[in-house]
């Protein structure tokens, strides 16, 4: 029967010649990630199971990157009992302050998720990677504990969704748009267990970094997981890069889909997600007039090398609006010092911004950018729920780095062509 | 197994940064969890809620991030069911995973009304209303979930497979 790339990365790993909607399997991980507000769960989960020993010290990484470096006591107590786990057991990628990054763009940086993978994560945003043409999915700290021990989880195979992008891409539209978009049109729950499947001319066209911010907003649309086929720009990055080999896979020509949807690119303009869900997208030309307080540019949505470049291009020459509150957070270590060597980092400051450490911080209300009651954010990042940044009378609109880096400058939201483009 | 309680109604896409927000998540003790459940949706929820009380949403309950404090934060204030017309599926799978009641019940979904007191029978999927005096059947649980929740949820599921491939000592 033919069969869709999700599919078939998951009859691989199940061993199993097909699979099909719907059926329960258990596959073989090859990679698995947590953080510091999930890890220390998993850790006393691990234990009570009592096998002692991960199944293999080389295909876990523990990242610390929500609340480190550390906000407070609690969340200092939190680091520590997941260096500790990492420690005794030996675990070959922890990574600590000073030498980690927001998980979901330093493990591809690193190349321990590679093309044809099949990677749980304890964090909703695992599905990232499904960029690399992997299967990639978020789970909680107890099904995170039990695939440490066994080095397999259980699924439920998702139904496959496609979604074929046409048209160029108007100025200043990138992946974050397309997924706002996307979300928009589908609703928060539009692809509720659901395999996204991002196709056409237009993702073809799309850098790496697009794809990896459209996949890691599938879970925003209710998704299981989104991906895109690997092609020659999938290749490119992983040469070099993949700490084991990849496998390349793709749907089949008729392979079934439980919907298609196609969407004309030439009509889609850069969007603002408006509180509080991200299906409340709206073209930036009908956004109206909305003062900011704060502009976000970061995360493991829009945290990387190519969202800093296309920030730094608006931001470059000008200042922040005197009532924004500017914060720019590289997503890596490498992504920082490759900014600053380009100058972009500089550009930042200069315009009166300020500058992070990696971090996943504000994003999630943590720390390093919390709201107060009554004030509003423009941020690049993937969440607007009630509360999501600080006080719950506060308000977060998603948005494209470029769309943030103008809105800073005005001190309302603003895409770039207002400022002269 | 049944529950008894009072119905807490809510509507669509009950987010799990309103069931339990990033500033109480350097915790895991039950006792602090429970105490901030819901604060940002019904800041009420954590001092009305009493044991056996069951939560009534709409669609998409628990959409969001795969934080375990949201379903933990839920079971810890006592909280004996939730019942809704559908789940985000980290959440359903993490409820599943540490032993909380769901119900999948689009029409009690629908026609609770907060307030009324209900007796949901668990393994049978009945869903009184007895202030309304109407009943309600929920979606079964496919069998492999059965399985999990009948071993006591994942740990206990994960031990007995270990145990039978001889891997776990004792």
């Amino acid at each position: 029967m033919p069969q869709t790339i999700t599919e078939k990365i998951l009859a691989a790993h199940s061993g199993r010649p097909e699979v099909h909607p719907g059926e329960f399997v258990s596959v073989r991980l090859d990679f698995m990630v947590a953080n510091d507000i999930t890890a220390p769960i998993a850790s006393l989960e691990f234990e009570k199971i009592g096998v002692g020993e991960v199944f293999d010290r080389d295909r876990i990484a523990l990242v610390a990157d929500h609340y480190v470096p550390n906000k407070d006591m609690k969340s200092a107590e939190q680091c520590s009992i997941m260096r500790r786990f990492a420690r005794a057991q030996k675990l070959a990628h922890y990574f600590d302050v000073g030498r980690m990054g927001v998980e979901h763009v330093l493990l591809p940086e690193q190349g321990l998720v590679v093309p044809g993978d099949c990677i749980i994560g304890a964090d909703s945003h695992t599905c990232t990677y499904g960029a690399l043409g992997a299967f990639a999915a978020g789970v909680g700290s107890t099904d995170f504990a039990a695939a440490m021990a066994l080095g397999e989880t259980w699924l439920r195979v998702p139904e496959s969704v496609k979604f074929a992008f046409s048209g160029a891409r108007r100025p200043w539209v990138t992946g974050k748009d397309l997924i706002l978009y996307t979300i928009g049109r589908i609703g928060v729950d539009g692809a509720l267990y659901q395999a996204m499947e991002f196709c056409g001319e237009t993702i073809e066209g799309l850098p790496m970094s697009d794809r990896f911010t459209m996949c890691n907003m599938a879970i925003e649309a209710g998704g299981k997981s989104g991906i895109v086929a690997p092609d020659a720009l999938t290749r490119e990055y992983a040469a070099g890069r993949a700490q084991r080999p990849p496998v390349y896979y793709a749907s089949d020509p008729d392979a079934a889909y439980a919907a298609v949807h196609e969407y004309d690119c030439r009509q889609i303009e850069p969007q603002v997600a408006f509180p509080h869900l991200p299906e409340n997208a709206r073209p930036i030309s009908e956004v109206g007039e909305v003062t900011i307080d704060q502009a976000v540019i970061g995360s493991c949505t829009n945290g990387r090398l190519e969202d800093l470049r296309l920030a730094a291009q608006v931001l470059r020459g000008r200042r922040v609006h005197p009532d924004v509150r500017l914060i720019v957070i590289p997503a890596t270590q490498e992504i920082y010092r490759q900014a600053m060597r380009e100058g972009l980092i500089d550009i930042f400051l200069e315009a009166q911004g300020a500058v992070s450490t990696p971090t996943c911080g504000p994003c999630l209300g943590g720390y390093m950018g919390i709201l107060a009651a009554g004030e509003r954010a423009v941020a690049t990042t993937n969440r607007n729920f009630v509360g999501r940044m600080g006080h719950p009378e506060s308000e977060v609109y998603l948005a494209n780095p470029a769309v943030a880096a103008a809105s800073a400058v005005l001190g309302r939201l603003a895409g770039p062509e207002e400022l002269g483009w | 197994m049944l529950v008894k309680g009072t119905a807490h109604k809510y509507g669509d896409d009950v987010n799990t940064d309103v069931i339990i927000p990033a500033r109480y998540l350097v915790t895991t003790e039950a006792r602090e969890l429970a105490a901030h459940c819901l604060e940002d949706l019904d800041v009420n929820f954590a001092g009305r809620v009493a044991p056996g009380d069951i939560i009534v949403a709409g669609r998409n309950f628990g959409c969001g991030s795969s934080r375990e404090q949201a379903p933990l934060a839920i079971k810890a204030a006592g909280v004996g069911c939730v019942l809704a017309h559908s789940f985000a599926r980290i959440f359903y799978r993490n409820a599943i995973n540490i032993g909380l009641p769901l119900l999948v019940a689009l029409e009690a979904a629908q026609g609770v009304q907060s307030g009324d007191k209900l007796e949901i029978d668990l393994e049978q999927g009945i869903i009184r209303d007895l202030s309304q005096g109407q009943q309600w059947r929920s979606q079964p649980f496919p069998d492999f979930i059965r399985e999990i929740i009948a071993a006591g949820g994942l740990i206990e599921y994960t031990r007995a497979r270990l145990r039978r491939e001889g891997k776990l000592a004792g």
